[in-house]
Order: C-alpha cells, then structure tokens, then sequence
C-alpha cells in the first residue's frame, strides 16, 4: 500500500515535471494574448475603411433616427477604448452580439450554421490529406518523373481554379451531366452517412484543390529533404520494403512542415467555405456569412470573424502541440 | 529553408544574380513566359476592349436575352440581354485593375512597414504583434467585413483586400531586413559611417526587391480572385460595373439551363490567375533561389 503511493506520487512528480507538459502549459497561455490581439484586430475593422459605417449600414433610405440607433449598437457613438472594453467582456461572457436585422443573438445563428460547416470542412480535411500526401511522396520518390511533373503541374493548377469554378465545372459535369452526385443541398448526417456524404463530395473536392495543391507541394518538398538523408540509405541498404521506407520511415521524418502546412493551410479554407456554400446552396456559417453581408448585419459578420480567427489560432495551437507527439527529437 | 543560409558567412557578391542577361531568363524559366504572354495580350485585350468588336457590355436588351452564340453574339447573351463576349472583355479591366493595384499598394505599404519594424527596434514587437493579429483573420472574410462598412465601389474593394495583403509582406521585408543586418557588408557600411537612411537605400532596398517581386506577383493573383469572390456574394464590385466575379453571379440563377454565362468568365479567370501565378513561380526561380521549391 505504501509503496503503490509511493510510486503514484512519484509518477506524478514525473509527469508535472516533464518538459512536454510545462511545454503545453506554456504554450497554452501564450496563445491567450495572441486571442486577445485578434479580437482587438476584429474589433478595429469597424474603424479602418472611409465614410461612417453606421449610415453605410443602415441603407440609403434610412432616417437619421434609425443611423443613430444603428450607431449607438455598434457603439460608434463612444470611445473606441471603453467600447472595445465592453464588446471583449461580452465576448468572455459568451455573448457575440445582436443581428441587426433578425434581432437573434449572433451565437443563436452560429449555433443553427455550425452542423454543415463543420461537416464540410471535416469532409474536406480527410479528402485532401488523403489525396495530398500519397502524391508528394511519390511525387518525390520519382522526382522530375513524368509523373512528378505531373502532380506539380496539377498543383499550379489547383492554386489558380477559384473555388466556384472548380465547384461549377463540377456540379455540372458529375452532378447534372452524369447524375452520379446531387447537384446542390444539404443533408444532415442524422439522415444517414451515405446521404450526407453525397451531398458533400463535390463539395469537398472544389473547395479542397487550392489545399490539396498546397499539402502535395510541401510533402514533396519535406520528402526530397529527406529521402537524402542517411537513415533513408541505411535502410535500403537493411533491405526494407520501399513501400515502407517511403511511407513510414521517411514519411515521418517530413512529418513537421506537411503538418504545419494543413494547419496554415486551413485559412484559406475558411475563406473558400463562404463561396462553395453558396454554389452549392449548403446552410452553413458560409452561407449565414454571405447573407449578413449582403444585408450589411455587422454584428453578426464581426461574429463569424472572430469565430473563424479564434478558430484558426486554436487550431494551429493544437497542431503546435503535435509536433512534440510526432517528433520525439524535440526538446522543449 | 533559408535556415541553412545563415550558418555560413556569404561569401557570393550580394548583387550578382540580378545581373544576368534577360535572354538567359527566359531559357532558363519558360514559364515566365508563357504567363506572361498570356498576361500581356489580357492587358492589350483590356486596354482595347472599346475596338475589339465590343458593343456597350451593360446595354440591357430584353428582346434578345439568353441567345445561343452567334456571328452578332460570340457567346451568346445573358438573362437581360447583354452581350456575353463585351462584358468578359470589359471585365478584364476590372480584375487587372484590381490585381496591378493592389500588388503595388501592398507591397509599398509593406515594404515600409517591414522597413520600420526591422530598424527601430522598439517598435518591431508592437508592430509584429499587429500584423499577427490581422494575419490570424482569414483573408476573405477579412476583405468581406470591411466591405460591409463601406460603399461599393472599385477603390474600395481594392483597399480591402490590400488591408489583408499587408501583413504577409510586413513580415517578408522584416525577415530579410533582419538578416541583412547580420552581414558583414553591413557592418562595414555602418563602420565607414553609412547613415541608416543610406543603407536602406543602397543595401537593404536592392536586396529585398527579388523576393518582394515574387510576393507582388502572388498577391496579385490573389486579389484578383479575392474580388471575384466578392462580387460573385454580392460584397465587391458594384454589380452594374461588368467584372468576371458580377458576371458569374448573375449567371448563377439560371448556370443549369445556360452554363456558358458562368463558364466563359470563369475560364478567364482561371486562365488569367493561372498566368499569374506562372510568372510568379518562374520569377521566383529566377531571382530567389533560397525560396526556390519544386
């Protein structure tokens, strides 16, 4: 008995200690500054563009009443400090604010959005890195092949395709051409997995090729990196499947910047989300983007930024944090 | 990758690739070439729209909407009558506007920003924190926000997306700034009594040209299909001017029945952006060799 607590407080003295948790912790709290200057930088685009924004907002037939009213909730009528005081303490509270022209709360609507977005960019995440990898690495295992030239002519393809044409050209040659896909739409993936990924391959695919391209350049780059290491040799010369020297031992050693590059890329995403929603009528935060843009509800586009900003630098916090699973050479 | 650059002193001369012989370049980088064929027949295309067999591009005429492609309409016309071909060739004007325009409004912003946060040194950890902040906000959302709180207008959507363009140049002039600092043709330039002004003239500016270029080309890519995103959500461009994003809008109700309304444009589009980029990769290659990948 007493020795088994010895040993627990010893394991825990172990763990607390490690440099790999003092490494998260610390990473951790350096991330909350970084949230609060986004929000910061969220906050002041409501001061950054000519003309007032309160009667731009507000439309051309408005009364002065109404751009007094619109002013006074985006509180332009007080100092920037004090209001950005206000809006962040909301904000830790959990409150992003009122729609201008549905009178809901901002999160209520996010809240209504969130299903699609997420299953969507879920979708397109797998899609990617499971198109994106195996082609750089081969890509690099026979580099300047005809087949390498081919991958990296595809990538210079997939960076200038805008997202609604990729998803036009293909909505209209798989879905209405050879009615493989639904064209547009959206099902829920309570209706069942078949259904719900239908509706969302072409999706993912459209929105996918600028990432896709980005992952399979990195890859291939990472991955001539390292095939000219001395381990690579060393294992070829033990006489190890190729198969598995390319995809498990080199593979891993590129690991870092491929997981980087998903991290950053995921920007880019967020931003091609608002427009393959629209081309393909999906209900999502995208959708709910373009809708508050078009009828200039500020509080709820001000939202979906932060959410989206928050949502990039947790996600990069998080991919900071595999580095240390995926490479046990560092050392914090 | 430009790590490994730093291990060892410098010893090439600073200045010598960006004296090589043009015919050299265009050997060595075909696509420089190719992309840029293609970019300068769109600007001639642009600038003689007016004579190239156009008719006015917003002349509405309900008579003859939605008409297959013909001698009269090269590709056909759209729900309300307009000529598909003059407003594809007017709205070259609109992206090439807005990617010249915004490359350069960037950069020099940029440049200047990257200058100050790499030579006054208090300054560079405010500065820095700022343009992560900005950099944690994706682009087109960016761009779209801000384009809710303005006016629709040219000008403006320029200035939106050159908001969001100009931290990732910040950071680009303030790397290279920070690592021309550490060279010793510096320090001999500040040694023999350089004021700072004269280093950034002489040293810093020349050497942040290549890579800046490189960024300019790719920034001008992505504000051309940042704008046509905007225009496409009904956020950018005001829709009565014909630019290749309005015009893919207004196809977007009837794309099932008439594709071409949103094809045509887009190929334009695509085949602009993709020029763009061409140039940009060879350019890199060319004239930044450190960045140089696959």
């Amino acid at each position: 008995m007493r020795v088994a607590s010895q040993r627990f407080t010893r394991i825990t003295w172990q763990r607390i200690h490690s440099p790999m948790l003092a490494y998260v912790a610390r990473r951790i709290m350096v991330t909350i500054p970084v949230m609060a200057i986004v929000a910061l930088a969220v906050f002041s685009l409501l001061y950054v563009m000519p003309g007032d924004p309160a009667s731009v907002i507000a439309g051309e037939q408005a009364s002065p009443a109404d751009i007094a009213r619109i002013r006074e909730s985006l509180g332009l009528d007080r100092s920037f400090p004090i209001r950005f005081g206000e809006w962040a303490w909301h904000i830790l509270q959990g409150d992003l604010g009122t729609s201008i022209f549905t009178s809901l709360p901002v999160t209520a609507l996010i809240g209504q959005r969130i299903g699609p977005t997420v299953s969507l960019m879920a979708v397109t995440l797998a899609l990617a890195v499971s198109i994106a990898v195996p082609l750089g690495v081969l890509a690099a295992w026979r580099a300047d092949s005809l087949f390498d030239r081919a991958v990296m002519a595809l990538a210079v393809l997939g960076f200038s395709v805008p997202v609604f044409v990729a998803g036009y050209m293909l909505a209209y040659v798989v879905a209405l051409e050879l009615q493989w896909l639904p064209v547009q739409g959206y099902r829920p993936l309570s209706a069942g997995v078949g259904p719900w990924l239908a509706h969302l391959i072409l999706p993912a695919i459209a929105l996918g090729g600028v990432y896709i391209a980005l992952i399979a350049r990195i890859t291939r780059a990472a991955m001539l990196d390292v095939l000219q290491q001395d381990y690579i040799r060393a294992a070829r010369a033990r006489g190890l499947a190729e198969g598995r020297i390319l995809f498990v031992h080199a593979l891993k050693n590129a690991s870092i910047p491929i997981t980087t590059v998903i991290g950053v890329g995921l920007a880019l995403l967020i931003g091609g989300a608002v427009v393959t929603e629209t081309v393909f009528a999906i209900p999502g935060l995208g959708r709910l983007t373009v809708d508050a843009a078009l009828r200039r509800d500020y509080p709820v586009i001000q939202g979906l930024v932060l959410l989206f900003s928050f949502a990039y630098v947790l996600i990069n916090l998080a991919i900071d944090l595999l580095y240390a699973a995926l490479d046990p050479r560092i050392r914090y | 990758m430009s790590v490994t650059a730093h291990h060892l002193p410098d010893i090439r001369p600073q200045t010598a690739p960006r004296r090589r012989g043009l015919a050299s370049l265009v050997r060595q980088h075909p696509s420089v070439i190719v992309g840029g064929g293609i970019l300068v027949l769109l600007t001639l295309v642009a600038i003689l729209a007016p004579i190239l067999g156009t008719v006015d591009p917003t002349a509405v005429a309900p008579a003859r909407r939605l008409k297959p492609p013909s001698a009269e309409f090269w590709f056909g016309t759209d729900a309300l009558g307009r000529d598909l071909y003059s407003r594809v060739v007017y709205g070259a004007r609109v992206s090439l506007t807005v990617g010249l325009l915004t490359a350069m409004i960037a950069s020099l912003i940029g440049l200047a920003i990257g200058l100050v946060s790499g030579f006054v040194r208090w300054s560079d950890g405010i500065i820095m924190r700022v343009m992560d902040g900005v950099m944690s906000i994706p682009p087109v959302l960016l761009a779209i926000a801000l384009m809710a709180l303005t006016r629709a207008s040219i000008g403006n959507v320029i200035m939106a997306i050159t908001i969001a363009e100009i931290p990732r140049v910040a950071r680009l002039v303030r790397s290279v700034v920070l690592s021309l600092r550490e060279q010793p043709f510096v320090d001999a330039a500040i040694a023999s009594g350089t004021t700072t002004p004269g280093i950034i003239l002489r040293h810093v500016l020349p050497n942040t040209l290549p890579s800046l270029t490189v960024q300019a080309t790719y920034i001008c890519a992505s504000a051309m299909v940042t704008e046509a995103i905007l225009s496409f959500i009904g956020a950018g461009t005001p829709s009565a001017i014909p630019s290749w994003g309005n015009i893919i809008a207004d196809g977007r109700t009837i794309w099932q029945i008439k594709p071409a309304l949103i094809f045509v444009p887009a190929v334009f589009l695509s085949a602009t952006v993709l020029a763009v980029n061409m140039v940009g990769d060879g350019l890199r290659d060319a004239l930044d060799p450190r960045r140089r990948s696959p």
